[in-house]
């Protein structure tokens, strides 16, 4: 359409007004009639069996509608949670499976387990009821710690199904040829981190609320879910059998997600099985201590590399071994972040020949652990870009120069890197140099000594990322054991009075889909942006799509828009034709016209939509009425955006505090629909990304396996004065094999950041002789290390 | 939050004999603390006895040497008083930077000082300060007041009804703010009045204390190098995620430096 609404323009959001105005329809917003609401009684022990659940008390208090125990789940047959990607392990073995009950049978496995389920007719006499319940726990030693899980005598979460608390043992590349170009490298450096665990803390809890209509059978399922039609199949297909078409899952307006809100959790499959026997809706949204316990965590890696180079300072190979969290059960899509979407990372931006790395996943008596913005990606770019600054350090040479050296030179594309991935496209040196521009590299020692004179320790550092998303295509997501397609759909539906419907299987939890898919549509079809409608969120108006996760919506989503679009023009080629009187081939589409090229005659879009709608004067022998096209997309390969992010700190060394003064990130994302959303994107990321390096920690307690950072008071959320204002630049290689040329960004910041940051730390106090701090770096941890090298110093 | 009855009584008199009265019940001034708690169901009070009508208990005002300041003054406006800006800059400084701009507007100087949080900022001022802490029923010195965690010297039914600061020769409060609840995991208030030299700790240990051999140093001469080499023991101060008993001790020293640098300024 116009240049302020179409591809390219900085279209403000169009759902801003309503949620700025405080008018967004939120799950726990949701007027039923006659509604219930459920509390779930949680575990307070990290591993314990239950000898008994006495409910009878409860029962009887004021407003109680009815209680559930695992019992009556199990006595129900219902299906247990399923965990939806097969990993083989290095034997070709499907890992182990442990079951994940709705709720805890005879075993609590991590504090926050569930226990009982309340339904009563408020909340706060169902959470009065909940304290009345008498569960007699017969305490067992717990394990939260990740590097001892597979030590001798720790105790084992699913000893029956996986002894050991092994779930895999997984690897990828050959070993041997690793090892010998290792044998003859000239240099050799090695890392061992811990990629801290993170709580996802979305604004909005987790909620859900159900509404069962006796008379028709249908179940209605409203839940903050990132993947509506997908909750609607593991719901049918494998825990409460609910035919498919008996089942309606709406996720409305959702707050944020972050991956948190893909999975299939207990709470919304007990609402919804419950909703029936009770015979009342039943409503129930998480409160902020339930979010810390239960919310599915990110990260929470123990890794050791190793990266061989040669004497010119090229990489030979890179030797990775990993032990990857899993908590107390495996959650939807667990078992595949820390490996396809890990370790098939590790090439980074660089030519390393030979890659090899190993993951072991790990159970823990600790909340199930899965995909997080960027889920294994920011993992994976972690240990490769911290790597390289360390050997750049070691060697003493250019940080920068060593990274440009390794990179994969453009004109290398496609380029096959020795761990699965084939990337599609990219530049990175324009990147790189980019960056180096914003940042002013070449002024930072300058201001490095000026800082010196203030008695701060500056660093800096970079992050050269590489980010494989919108996964596909299908074929291949199948071959590595994903238990779903991974296309995605839309359905463009004209009005008769000419304004649009578009459909998408997407969903939109704060990417500012509303605006993004509005802005495609109009500028495809050459219509006002104000008469385009984006609708999402509901299985029963919207087609069968696989949701929003992995930076996917535009690249996966938006393609298949476009393809309905195609249909749209195609289709009313044809009725202008019939119109003109002239033959289709002769007819073009331009700004939203169809024309007879070389002459005046002219047919609106609008008009050939009301003649599609009103047939009178149209081809019905040949072409259906009516201007409504469906499309299903499936991406031939990943997207892969790239990027590199300089950040420059400032250390108090008297106190430990890393301030974070200056940040550029330069990205390629492909072809850019709205810079605004973009940014905020990239903005948003960053802070994540600059969270989880300086603040964020999720920590339980070694001895209790108490949940330490339950709350903000422990729980570092990063603010808005923990970051600068960021300096932010594009490089744009159009992604060469989708119909709009875009990648992805919803993950890049929080892909790239940590490592940026925690460069920059590791280069600010190399003066005082600090190779390693540990992530995140807090004041705490910070001032420790400054105190371990001075110690060692004196020694 | 359990059910409770609820009183807006107008006077003390009113409050106390409310609070006397009942089994369980707690005065509550900003509940800038009691709400949450009660949110969180770790309270169970009978009765609530909501301080804020009382209107007798807020206020600023200058006495002779003195600035007094009534119980139920809300930060917000200590941070802003004329007169406390005037006469002890400091502390207007310390209310302007606790909590965030509603925690201001409601919580007041009474309920934090009778909490006694260990990471409270107003007992590191009342202790350094020397100020004199006056209820329904009499007076309490700050040294007597603060008697550990949570606890003070206050008995049931005594409530403050002002608080009276010395004006200040040379006084700052510097904190080091927890990083996630940015309360102060480290503050240090040092004051050089008509009386001495005092320095406030509170944030480290369970309860607001003194560090008599800065104050002796900084008595013979007040400068930050005067304190470059005095430890604080880490035996008996906090530890936790954030900061563990030996970081604090550390920070103890930096802040105090600090304070007296901002104080000297």
């Amino acid at each position: 359409m116009t240049a302020e609404t179409g591809i390219g323009a900085r279209v403000k959001r169009k759902e801003d007004q309503r949620f700025l105005t405080g008018t967004g329809r939120y799950v726990d917003d949701l007027p039923l009639a006659r509604a219930t609401y459920a509390y779930f009684l949680r575990s307070p022990h990290a591993h314990a069996k239950i000898k008994s659940i006495d409910v009878s008390a409860a029962k009887s208090m004021p407003g109680v509608v009815e209680i559930f125990t695992g019992k009556d789940i199990a006595d129900a047959k219902v299906g247990g949670l399923i965990c939806g990607w097969v990993v083989k392990d290095k034997h070709g073995e499907p890992h182990k499976s442990p079951p994940h009950p709705v709720m805890a049978l005879d075993t609590v496995r991590y504090v926050g387990d569930t226990v009982a389920m309340v339904v009563a007719n408020s909340h706060d006499e169902a959470k009065d009821a909940a304290e009345a319940i008498h569960v007699d726990y017969d305490v067992k030693p717990a394990n939260v710690d990740l590097a001892r899980a597979f030590d001798k005598g720790v105790p084992e979460v699913h000893a029956a199904e996986a002894p050991g608390n092994l779930i895999y043992d997984w690897e990828i590349g050959v070993k041997a040829d690793v090892e010998a170009a290792f044998a003859k490298a000239a240099h050799v450096t090695k890392m061992d981190i811990v990629n801290n665990r993170l709580i996802p803390n979305a604004m909005e809890p987790r909620a859900a609320a159900a509404e069962y209509d006796k008379g028709t059978g249908n179940y209605t399922l409203w839940s903050t879910s990132q993947n509506p039609h997908v909750l609607r199949l593991i719901l049918s297909a494998f825990v409460l059998g609910i035919p498919e078409h008996k089942l309606r899952v709406i996720a409305p307006d959702v707050g944020g997600g972050f991956g948190s809100k893909i999975f299939c959790y207990n709470e919304e499959t007990m609402v919804c099985w419950a909703s029936s026997r009770v015979g009342r809706p039943i409503k129930w949204t998480a409160e902020r201590a339930e979010s810390f316990m239960t919310d599915a965590h990110g990260r929470d890696h123990v890794t050791h590399a190793e990266l061989a180079l040669d004497k010119d300072h090229k990489f030979l190979a890179l030797k990775v071994e990993t032990i990857a969290n899993m908590g107390a059960y495996l959650s939807t899509f667990s078992t595949a972040v820390p490996t396809y979407l890990y370790a098939t990372l590790l090439a980074g931006q660089y030519t390393t020949p030979l890659i090899y790395a190993n993951v072991k996943a790990a159970l823990t008596h600790t909340a199930p652990v899965d995909a997080y913005r960027g889920a294994g990606r920011p993992e994976a770019t972690f240990v490769i870009e911290t790597i390289v600054s360390k050997a750049a350090a070691e060697l003493k040479v250019d940080t920068a120069e060593l990274r440009r050296k390794n990179f994969i030179p453009t004109e290398a594309f496609p380029y096959q890197t020795p761990v699965a991935l084939q990337y599609d496209s990219g530049n990175y040196p324009p990147i790189i140099d980019e960056a180096i521009k914003i940042a002013d590299y070449k002024g930072f020692e300058g201001r490095r000594a000026e800082a010196k004179s203030r008695g701060k320790l500056r660093g800096i550092g970079f992050s050269s990322y590489i980010e494989a998303c919108g996964l596909g295509p299908s074929r291949v997501i199948g071959q590595l054991g994903g238990g779903v397609g991974q296309w995605e759909s839309a359905q463009i539906k004209f009005n008769p009075t000419g304004n649009v419907q578009v459909l998408t299987g997407a969903h939109s939890h704060g990417q500012s889909h509303e605006t993004t898919f509005a802005q495609l549509v109009s500028d495809k079809l050459g219509i006002p942006i104000e008469t385009v409608e984006v609708v999402h969120g509901d299985t029963a108006t919207t087609p069968f799509g696989m949701g929003s996760y992995g930076s996917r919506s535009l690249a996966v989503g938006g393609s298949a828009i476009m393809k309905a679009a195609d249909k749209i023009i195609a289709k009313g080629k044809k009725i202008a034709a019939h119109l003109m009187e002239a033959s289709v081939a002769d007819v073009v589409f331009e700004n939203g016209n169809f024309k007879v090229a070389g002459t005046d005659k002219n047919v609106p879009l609008g008009a050939a939509v009301f003649a599609a709608y009103v047939p009178h004067n149209y081809p019905l022998e040949e072409l259906e009425p009516g201007m409504d096209e469906n499309a299903f997309y499936d991406p031939s390969n990943f997207v892969y955006p790239a990027g590199t992010q300089i950040c420059e700190v400032e250390i108090d060394p008297d106190t430990g505090v890393v301030e974070v003064v200056n940040h550029t990130a330069v990205d390629d994302f492909g072809n850019i629909i709205n810079p605004m959303v973009v940014e905020g994107q990239v903005h948003g990321g960053i802070v994540q990304g600059v969270g989880q390096a300086l603040l964020e920690n999720a920590v339980y307690d070694k001895e209790t396996g108490q949940l330490l950072s339950g709350s903000y008071m422990d729980y570092t959320m990063p603010r808005a004065d923990d970051v600068p204002s960021f300096k932010l630049g594009n490089k744009i290689t159009p992604c060469p094999h989708n119909p709009l040329g875009v990648k992805g960004c919803g993950e890049a910041g929080a892909i790239a950041a940590p490592a940026a940051v925690m460069n920059a730390v590791h280069d600010a106090l190399a003066p005082l002789g600090v190779t390693h701090v540990p992530m995140p770096a807090t004041p705490l941890s910070v001032w420790q290390t400054i105190q371990g090298a001075q110690r060692k110093a004196a020694e | 939050m359990y059910d409770f009855a609820y009183h807006r009584p107008k006077s003390v008199a009113d409050a106390v004999a409310l609070l006397k009265g009942k089994e369980e019940a707690r005065p509550m001034s900003g509940g800038m603390t009691l709400i949450p708690t009660l949110k969180q169901r770790l309270a169970r009070p009978s009765d609530i006895v909501d301080l804020g009508a009382i209107k007798e208990l807020a206020g600023i005002k200058v006495e002779g040497n003195n600035v007094v300041i009534g119980g139920m003054t809300k930060h917000g406006d200590v941070a802003t008083s004329a007169d406390v800006k005037a006469n002890i800059p400091a502390l207007a400084s310390l209310a302007g930077h606790i909590g965030d701009p509603a925690v201001r507007n409601r919580g007041t100087m009474g309920g934090s000082v009778a909490n006694n949080d260990p990471a409270a900022d107003y007992p590191a001022a009342v202790v350094a300060l020397n100020a004199t802490i006056t209820t329904n029923t009499g007076k309490h010195t700050a040294d007597d007041f603060f008697k550990g965690l949570f606890e003070t010297a206050l008995s049931e039914g005594e409530l403050i009804t002002s608080i009276s600061f010395p004006k200040v020769e040379k006084a700052a409060y510097i904190k080091f703010p927890n990083p996630a609840s940015r309360y102060a995991m480290v503050g240090v208030f040092v004051a050089k009045t008509a009386g001495g030299v005092r320095v406030a700790v509170t944030g480290a240990g369970p309860c607001v204390f003194r560090v008599k051999a800065m104050e002796d140093a900084l008595a013979k001469n007040f400068t930050s190098a005067a304190i470059k080499d005095i430890k604080v023991p880490a035996d008996d101060l906090n530890s936790d995620i954030h900061g563990s008993a030996e970081y604090r001790a550390h920070l103890v020293g930096v802040m105090a430096r600090r304070a007296v640098d901002a104080a000297n300024k």
